[in-house]
């Protein structure tokens, strides 16, 4: 139990001054890494310390992501005396037991080692070269989820601390306020504002609700945060609580988040144990618990008033705003929703001041975003970078570019709410309204690269496609119109369409956006809109002269075999609706009437020897 | 109330006599629910007893359904109205080896509609479909944030990674 303020402060000495082993070695077990199979890489590292007798040496921490997907399973290795560290990427077992042999930062033959400027720069003597600056993601992949002490260690706890013993209700908002923190769940709005409502209503209960319902489909910044540092998440819940005068808080998280949920879950009944949630915390007579709630498979319910819906145990339908939940939400009680990106700020600022929050990022922005890299880039990842930075940056410094050697041709921001941003307007500074400008969104932070081989139509096919999925259905525009639209697209992809389809689908969607009910509605013809805007001349391909100039509308291309086939019958041995023909070492033929178009016979040719058109 | 009183008229033996033993445990959880008089305040357990449901049954049908309706105070339609809207939830019996291809933006991009063509084709079943001997379910989902591995295939618990078309029938044949 952590009775009092000082007795936090005491801890937290007692924690810093433990001896540490010589040397620390991290590994990343976030969702990715465990995919990617790193259960059985910290089985090794167990069983060969043990082996090599090192245990007094080296200490196994088990983290959460370190945003380093494109090399999982990856591990640090850091030396406690010089505080030297190194980064292993795409480690295999065989290498564990080379890696405990070295016991130090240093170069392992065979063990692929990543640049460490490109990864964390605060610790590092190379801070001006670094494009990333980490206040979200801070602890992710550096301390043990599952353990409230390294939390603790890392001034965990400390900003609730200092609200509760040294700042009313009043200046904590004033503080959030004056940072200028804004919701990173992609609309943007001042959190100390929102606050401000909830906080000058009267009511005998109010709620604080934290939204994990993750539902961008390539995004996946908030599981990180909550896999890697579910206890900033707390802390900032806790303390928001505070400053609206609210005693309960509730975290609605996807369910097909199962390991976020365990790791947040353990977070709480740790927490609570220590007194830091539950009565009187650090006998403030402040009282606060936590709650988890899980969703059930539904992208509008990232939507507040649909999800207090979900909550309260109905469909997740949005209702109309006003009432704003502020001052009516979950049972008719003001209510905030914040994202869990937005949470994750609060400790640190509450820690280090506005002042110091608004020394990075803009003016208008201030502070960091957290970005998913995706799709075709080199470096898949999770990256967090201050507002401002420009896209270029972000894609090809920090993920490196396009994957091969295929050209860049756009990205798309938001998810199925934004647009597509193109090679022109890459030097464009990251920010809400600056994004907004572009036709796209800030979003939560899904950034999906897509390089010369992707069709365009055929992807805001896909986005509508998404959203006719996951429209709720409650209002008409969203519901039928966005279903007319996917038709439409589906009319262009496959070569029956004509030019009056293309001023219908820009009508159509300038109309939903104007009468929808919600932002799900509001949003979802972007994706359409921003690909005319800036490829209109491949719908016109499809339109026009029936071709798919990236190859990808099936019902617009064909596959042949060329002369340089050597009839090696691979492709042939593949087909399987057997429509390719011909004898051993003879240029073989594919019957076109029988042809599927999957393209398994491409794919397999090692000669080049199968053209697509 | 048994599967015998609904309308349906189909005289399968239902899934609540059939395994006394789970109904008990979904029963237990339920019991330990705080659940009072105000039924708007019981309609907020609805969704969690329901993920409690299909855990313990694997799908919810419609007996079930009654069945927590009535633990719950409220009525069939709404329960009914909550499984049907919400994706995770299913109320057909689902196959041994749930076969799920993410179609989420990043595996899009990277050519999981053609691997999702080729499962179908494979094994005759459209999205959402489970093959007659209960063996197979197909579907899809959106974003197991593997976006590294891109495009991914989920069976049960397994996650394969840079799948492509030609590796489904060895995916298939790992299953058997």
């Amino acid at each position: 139990m952590i009775k009092s303020a000082k007795e936090l402060t005491k801890f937290y000495e007692k924690l810093k001054n433990k001896k540490q082993s010589n040397i620390v070695i991290q590994i990343s077990l976030g969702t990715c890494g465990i995919a990617a199979g790193t259960t059985p890489i910290l089985e090794k590292f167990k069983e060969e310390i043990e082996k090599q007798g090192s245990g007094d040496v080296i200490t196994l921490v088990e983290t959460g992501c370190m945003g380093l997907c494109h090399s999982e399973p990856s591990i640090r290795v850091i030396d406690t005396d010089s505080g030297k560290t190194m980064l292993y990427g795409n480690v295999k077992v065989e290498s564990v037991e080379h890696i405990v042999a070295r016991k130090a930062p240093k170069p392992v033959a065979g063990v692929e080692t990543i640049e460490k400027n490109w990864y964390y720069p605060e610790d590092e003597t190379n801070k001006f070269d670094a494009l990333q600056a980490r206040i979200v993601l801070k602890n992710s992949g550096k301390i043990n989820p599952q353990d409230i002490d390294d939390y603790i260690a890392e001034k965990g706890y400390q900003a609730l601390a200092k609200v509760l013993t040294e700042m009313t209700s009043q200046d904590v908002i004033n503080e959030v306020t004056e940072a200028g923190l804004r919701g990173r769940g992609g609309g943007g709005f001042p959190t100390g504002r929102k606050w401000s409502f909830a906080a000058a209503q009267d009511s005998d209960v109010k709620y604080m609700i934290c939204n994990a319902d993750e539902g961008d489909p390539g995004a996946f910044m908030d599981r990180a945060v909550l896999e890697g540092d579910p206890h900033a998440v707390l802390e900032a819940m806790i303390i928001a609580g505070y400053a609206v005068g609210s005693n309960f808080g509730i975290i609605y998280i996807r369910a097909e988040y199962p390991l976020a949920i365990e790791r947040l879950q353990l977070a709480i009944d740790q927490a609570t144990e220590r007194g830091l949630l539950g009565d009187d915390i650090f006998g403030s007579g402040f009282t606060f618990n936590i709650e988890l709630k899980l969703g059930a498979g539904a992208f509008v319910c990232g939507e507040e008033t649909a999800l207090i819906n979900s909550i309260e145990g109905k469909r997740g339908e949005p209702t109309f705003k006003p009432p704003f939940p502020a001052i009516s939400g979950l049972w008719k009680k003001p209510t905030i929703v914040n994202n869990v990106e937005t949470y994750a700020n609060i400790p640190a600022i509450i820690r280090k001041g506005a002042k110091w929050f608004r020394s990075i990022g803009t003016e208008a922005a201030p502070g960091t975003k957290v970005f998913a890299l995706a799709g075709k880039i080199d470096k898949v990842g999770l990256v967090e970078v201050p507002m401002g930075t420009s896209i270029k940056d972000i894609i090809f410094k920090l993920g490196n570019g396009i994957q091969g050697d295929k050209k860049f041709k756009a990205v798309q921001t938001g998810g199925p709410s934004g647009g597509c941003i193109t090679t022109e307007m890459l030097d464009t500074p990251i920010g809400y309204e600056s994004l907004i400008k572009l036709g796209s969104m800030m979003g939560s932070g899904g950034m999906i690269v897509m390089d010369e081989d992707d069709c365009m139509v055929d992807i805001a096919k896909f986005f509508l496609d998404f959203t006719v999925d996951e429209s709720c259905g409650k209002c008409t525009p969203c519901r039928i119109g966005n279903k007319r639209l996917h038709e439409m697209l589906t009319k262009i992809c496959n070569g029956t369409a004509d030019m009056t389809t293309l001023t219908k689908l820009k009508n159509l969607s300038v109309a939903i956006k104007d009468t929808s009910l919600c932002g799900l509605g509001q949003t979802s013809p972007n994706p359409i809109l921003s690909t005319i805007a800036n490829f209109e001349d491949e719908y016109l391909a499809h339109i026009q002269d029936k071709k798919c100039p990236s190859g990808v509308c099936r019902e617009l291309i064909s596959f042949e075999i060329n002369d340089k086939c050597i009839g090696c019958t691979i492709c042939a041995r593949h087909c399987p609706v057997d429509c390719i023909t011909g004898k051993v070492k003879e240029v073989h033929v594919i019957n076109q009437d029988e042809c599927i178009k999957c393209g398994l016979c491409y794919d397999s040719c090692k000669f080049h020897a199968i053209e697509r058109h | 109330m048994s599967c015998e009183n609904c309308a349906c008229g189909e005289k399968k033996l239902d899934i609540l006599t059939k395994f006394p033993e789970n109904l008990k445990g979904l029963d237990k959880y339920i019991a330990t629910l705080p659940l009072g008089e105000d039924v708007d305040r019981n309609r907020g357990f609805l969704i969690q007893v329901l993920h409690k449901a299909q855990e313990i049954f694997s799908y919810i049908p419609l007996e079930l359904q009654l069945h927590v309706a009535n633990q719950l105070g409220l009525h069939l339609s709404e329960v009914y109205g909550v499984i049907s809207f919400y994706s995770y939830f299913t109320d057909k019996p689902v196959g041994k080896y749930k076969i799920n291809i993410c179609t989420g933006t990043a595996c899009f991009v990277k050519g999981a509609g053609n691997v999702l063509d080729e499962f179908k084709r494979y094994l005759n079943l459209e999205d959402g479909e489970t093959s007659k001997d209960e063996l197979f379910s197909l579907g899809s989902l959106r974003c197991v944030g593997a976006c590294s591995l891109a495009p991914v295939v989920m069976v049960n618990d397994k996650v394969y990674g840079n799948v492509t078309t030609q590796m489904v029938p060895e995916i298939i044949n790992e299953c058997q």
